[in-house]
């Protein structure tokens, strides 16, 4: 037993952070919100350079062959910066779900390309009518009916959607589905796709978990510099007490994450439940960060032109995205109470 | 990161487990807030002792097993799945036990410690006094040197397990010009010294447990003194970390509760009562807030086994087991409508009483230990920097 990152796992994270922090400044996420795409190629081939869309793609088709544990770590990081490129779809799930799926062609001809920062793929949510990223994708992974699909962007009929969060590129999909772009169908579509799912909500959360970071920061910079009464307004136990209280939120959410980034990993038996534990957790502690922030700042928090909601629609969005946290904290009393997917306890295994 | 058990750390679940199963009281031992069950509670852990299992991760030489923080947790796990008692010396072991073997001298930990392992000696804490409770530094009771002996002048207050221990903890003021957290020294103090009267408290449960303790001219030999003299704040502050951290509360105890809370959910759905509809999540919550605790726990223990330190840290860990353990017994008492009020022993209770009687505990959890405001001030100001004025 060791719940600890090893070292090179953890400079791997430094590595990501300090990058994000000289390139993805906030000035680039809202200069990104006035280009036509929103998305930057340059930007995400020199992602691409540093290894992050091939985290978990085998060495053999040019990744970097780790696992959810070390991209756990670098989620942190994107939630942190407050990065939009689409990390989640194409590096945390579509990358997994070409590698285990069956198709070897398909894997062949699409890893490479994804860790050479030279393709992007959207993938719909089972929970969502929404696909993130399909404007810029080149393949999308869509459901229809019990079969899974691998479409090319050309053959997709797709009508972008605005969201609250201009970092955010919605669309809603339609497409004929074609023997020929079949992965799966049946229990196999639907194990895929709840990987699929399980992946993108940990992602998520992970984001969420460095939002709430960024959010906690900014509530601790802000309050040290704005003074009234004549003293900084953090010295007041009314504002100290509620960022502590998020502070508590998130470092327990962080022990979800961690442990649900272990069970994807290892594909353990509670998976799916720890995932939506990690996403129920990490959503609730981003979006107390988003409101005490908010709070925090006073009208200053209220405006466009402050940062702060950067941050505060990110975590927002993300609490949206892969299972909103109503569907997770569902699927976590349904093992509880229902006899559904199993619902393990950390060590402690009660008497029969 | 590798959340697997190894072989040998499998085995030695299995071996207290089984020790477990074959020693743990078959009857429920009375409240060791009663003298019937302070001294029941004190056979069942000199049989903890006589089995190797009262002190598991404290050395041998001083009544433990020498085992790891990780078996430890292993061992709690093992303790809450048979149902065994709660640990009536808490404040020993878990408090001042390890503060004696960071501090104590090697006369003290021999003197001290295996008799606190097999609970022969049962610990009080002296902690706060009617005008330093929040405010720790303001300790008015004195402590002045006169030949080998100190004699002790003053009052503590709300001292837990008091009426019944045999030994107090505490901080007193040895230099009468001093102020805030200089001058003060630790001194463990025999309750049965001439001089001392305690007076037990009644506590919300209606059970004298508690105590203030008056000390006039009572004399305690210069041998009892803990760490430096006039350094008593700094080993204070490590004792505090122990009550607020890790040690106090295991896992398992919360992960039980969650389970017991699952299961009262799950019978009052069938048995066909009114079950709130919002009851089904809080429920799911608390049982997903006890294994966020566990994980942080064993990341924690996995931090020091690596041989990080934890300091202010521990401030979260006692805002968020004290929150949860009270949130998960009021829960409960909203499962049980009506019989919610009944107390344990009432004929139409059966066994529910047992959760009023936790909640009634648990309201204690963020007072005690410093309250819940002076946690979130120390993780404002030394966590996260927040300015003090």
């Amino acid at each position: 037993m060791e719940f600890r990152f090893t070292e090179d796992q953890r400079l791997l994270q430094e590595t990501v952070r300090d990058f994000l922090a000289g390139e993805c400044t906030v000035d680039f996420v809202r200069g990104q919100w006035e280009t036509e795409t929103g998305r930057s190629p340059e930007f995400w081939a020199s992602l691409a350079e540093i290894g992050v869309p091939g985290l978990l793609i085998p060495e053999e088709h040019g990744g970097l062959g780790m696992t959810e544990i070390d991209l756990v770590l670098v989620m942190v990081e994107v939630g942190r910066a407050g990065l939009a490129e689409p990390v989640t779809p194409t590096a945390a799930v579509a990358a997994p779900l070409l590698r285990d799926c069956g198709n070897e062609a398909l894997a062949k001809e699409w890893l490479p390309k994804i860790a050479a920062g030279e393709a992007i793929v959207a993938v719909a949510q089972p929970t969502s009518p929404l696909v993130p990223e399909a404007e810029c994708a080149d393949l999308l992974i869509l459901r229809s009916g019990d079969g899974l699909y691998a479409v090319p962007a050309a053959d997709a009929r797709i009508t972008p959607q605005k969201s609250n969060d201009p970092s955010q590129k919605l669309a809603t999909v339609e497409f004929d589905p074609q023997p020929a772009q079949l992965i799966a169908s049946g229990a196999n579509a639907d194990r895929l796709e709840t990987a699929a799912l399980d992946r993108g909500a940990l992602a998520c959360a992970a984001q969420q978990l460095g939002a709430c970071e960024q959010l906690i920061q900014m509530s601790v910079d802000y309050t040290a510099e704005r003074k009234q009464f004549g003293v900084p307004i953090g010295s007041f136990q009314a504002v100290k007490h509620q960022v502590a209280d998020i502070k508590v939120a998130l470092e327990y959410a962080r022990s979800h994450v961690e442990r649900a980034a272990h069970s994807v990993a290892q594909d353990v038996e509670s998976r799916s439940v720890d995932v939506s534990m990690a996403k129920i957790s990490a959503g609730e502690a981003a979006l107390q960060g988003a409101s005490t922030s908010l709070q925090v700042h006073g009208a200053l928090g209220y405006t466009w032109e402050q940062d702060l909601h950067v941050w505060m629609r990110r975590a927002w969005t993300l609490d949206l995205a892969w299972g909103e946290t109503a569907w997770h904290r569902e699927r976590l009393a349904e093992a509880l109470f229902d006899g559904g997917p199993p619902a393990v306890s950390f060590g402690f295994e009660p008497a029969a | 990161m590798d959340l697997k058990y190894t072989p040998e750390q499998e085995a030695f679940r299995k071996e207290a487990r089984a020790w477990l199963e074959a020693n743990v009281p078959s009857e429920k031992l009375a409240s060791f807030d009663t003298k019937e069950g302070f001294e029941q509670h004190r056979e069942w852990e000199k049989k903890l002792q006589a089995g190797g299992y009262a002190m598991v991760p404290w050395p041998v030489e001083y009544g433990g097993r020498g085992a790891n923080l990780l078996e430890w947790l292993i061992f709690e796990e093992e303790y809450y799945r048979a149902g065994a008692p709660g640990r009536v010396n808490q404040n020993g072991i878990f408090l001042l036990g390890p503060t004696i073997m960071d501090v104590g001298t090697p006369e003290q930990k021999a003197r001290f410690l295996p008799k606190m392992a097999s609970s022969e000696e049962v610990w009080a804490q002296g902690w706060s006094e009617p005008n330093a409770g929040s405010d720790m530094a303001n300790i008015q009771a004195t402590a002045i040197k006169d030949g080998d002996h100190f004699v002790i002048n003053g009052q503590k207050t709300w001292a837990s397990r008091g009426a019944f221990a045999h030994w107090l903890f505490g901080m007193f003021r040895s230099d009468p010009d001093s102020t805030r957290h200089k001058g003060l020294t630790f001194i463990l103090v025999p309750l049965d010294t001439p001089g001392i009267t305690v007076r037990p408290i009644e506590k919300l449960n209606n059970k004298k447990a508690f105590a203030e303790v008056f000390f006039d001219d009572a004399r305690v030999p210069v041998e009892y003194q803990l760490g430096e003299e006039g350094k008593g704040w700094d080993v204070a502050m490590a004792t505090a970390g122990f009550e607020r951290g890790l040690m106090l509360r295991s896992p398992a105890r919360f992960q039980d509760t969650a389970r017991k809370l699952v299961e009262l959910y799950k019978e009052t759905v069938a048995s066909g009562a009114y079950v709130a509809p919002e009851l089904r999540r809080t429920v799911a919550q608390c049982w997903m807030d006890a294994e966020a605790y566990a994980l942080n726990t064993y990341q924690t223990v996995a931090h020091l086994m690596g041989g990080g330190k934890i300091g202010a840290e521990a401030s979260l860990n006692k805002i968020f087991w004290s929150e949860l353990d009270t949130k998960m017994h009021e829960t409960a008492l909203k499962l049980l409508g009506h019989r919610a009020e009944l107390l344990p022993g009432s004929s139409a209770a059966g066994d529910v009483g047992e959760w009023l009687d936790g909640y009634i505990f648990a309201l204690a959890g963020p007072i005690y230990a410093g309250t819940n405001e002076i946690q979130r001030n120390i993780i404002a100001e030394r966590i996260l920097g927040m300015p003090r004025k």
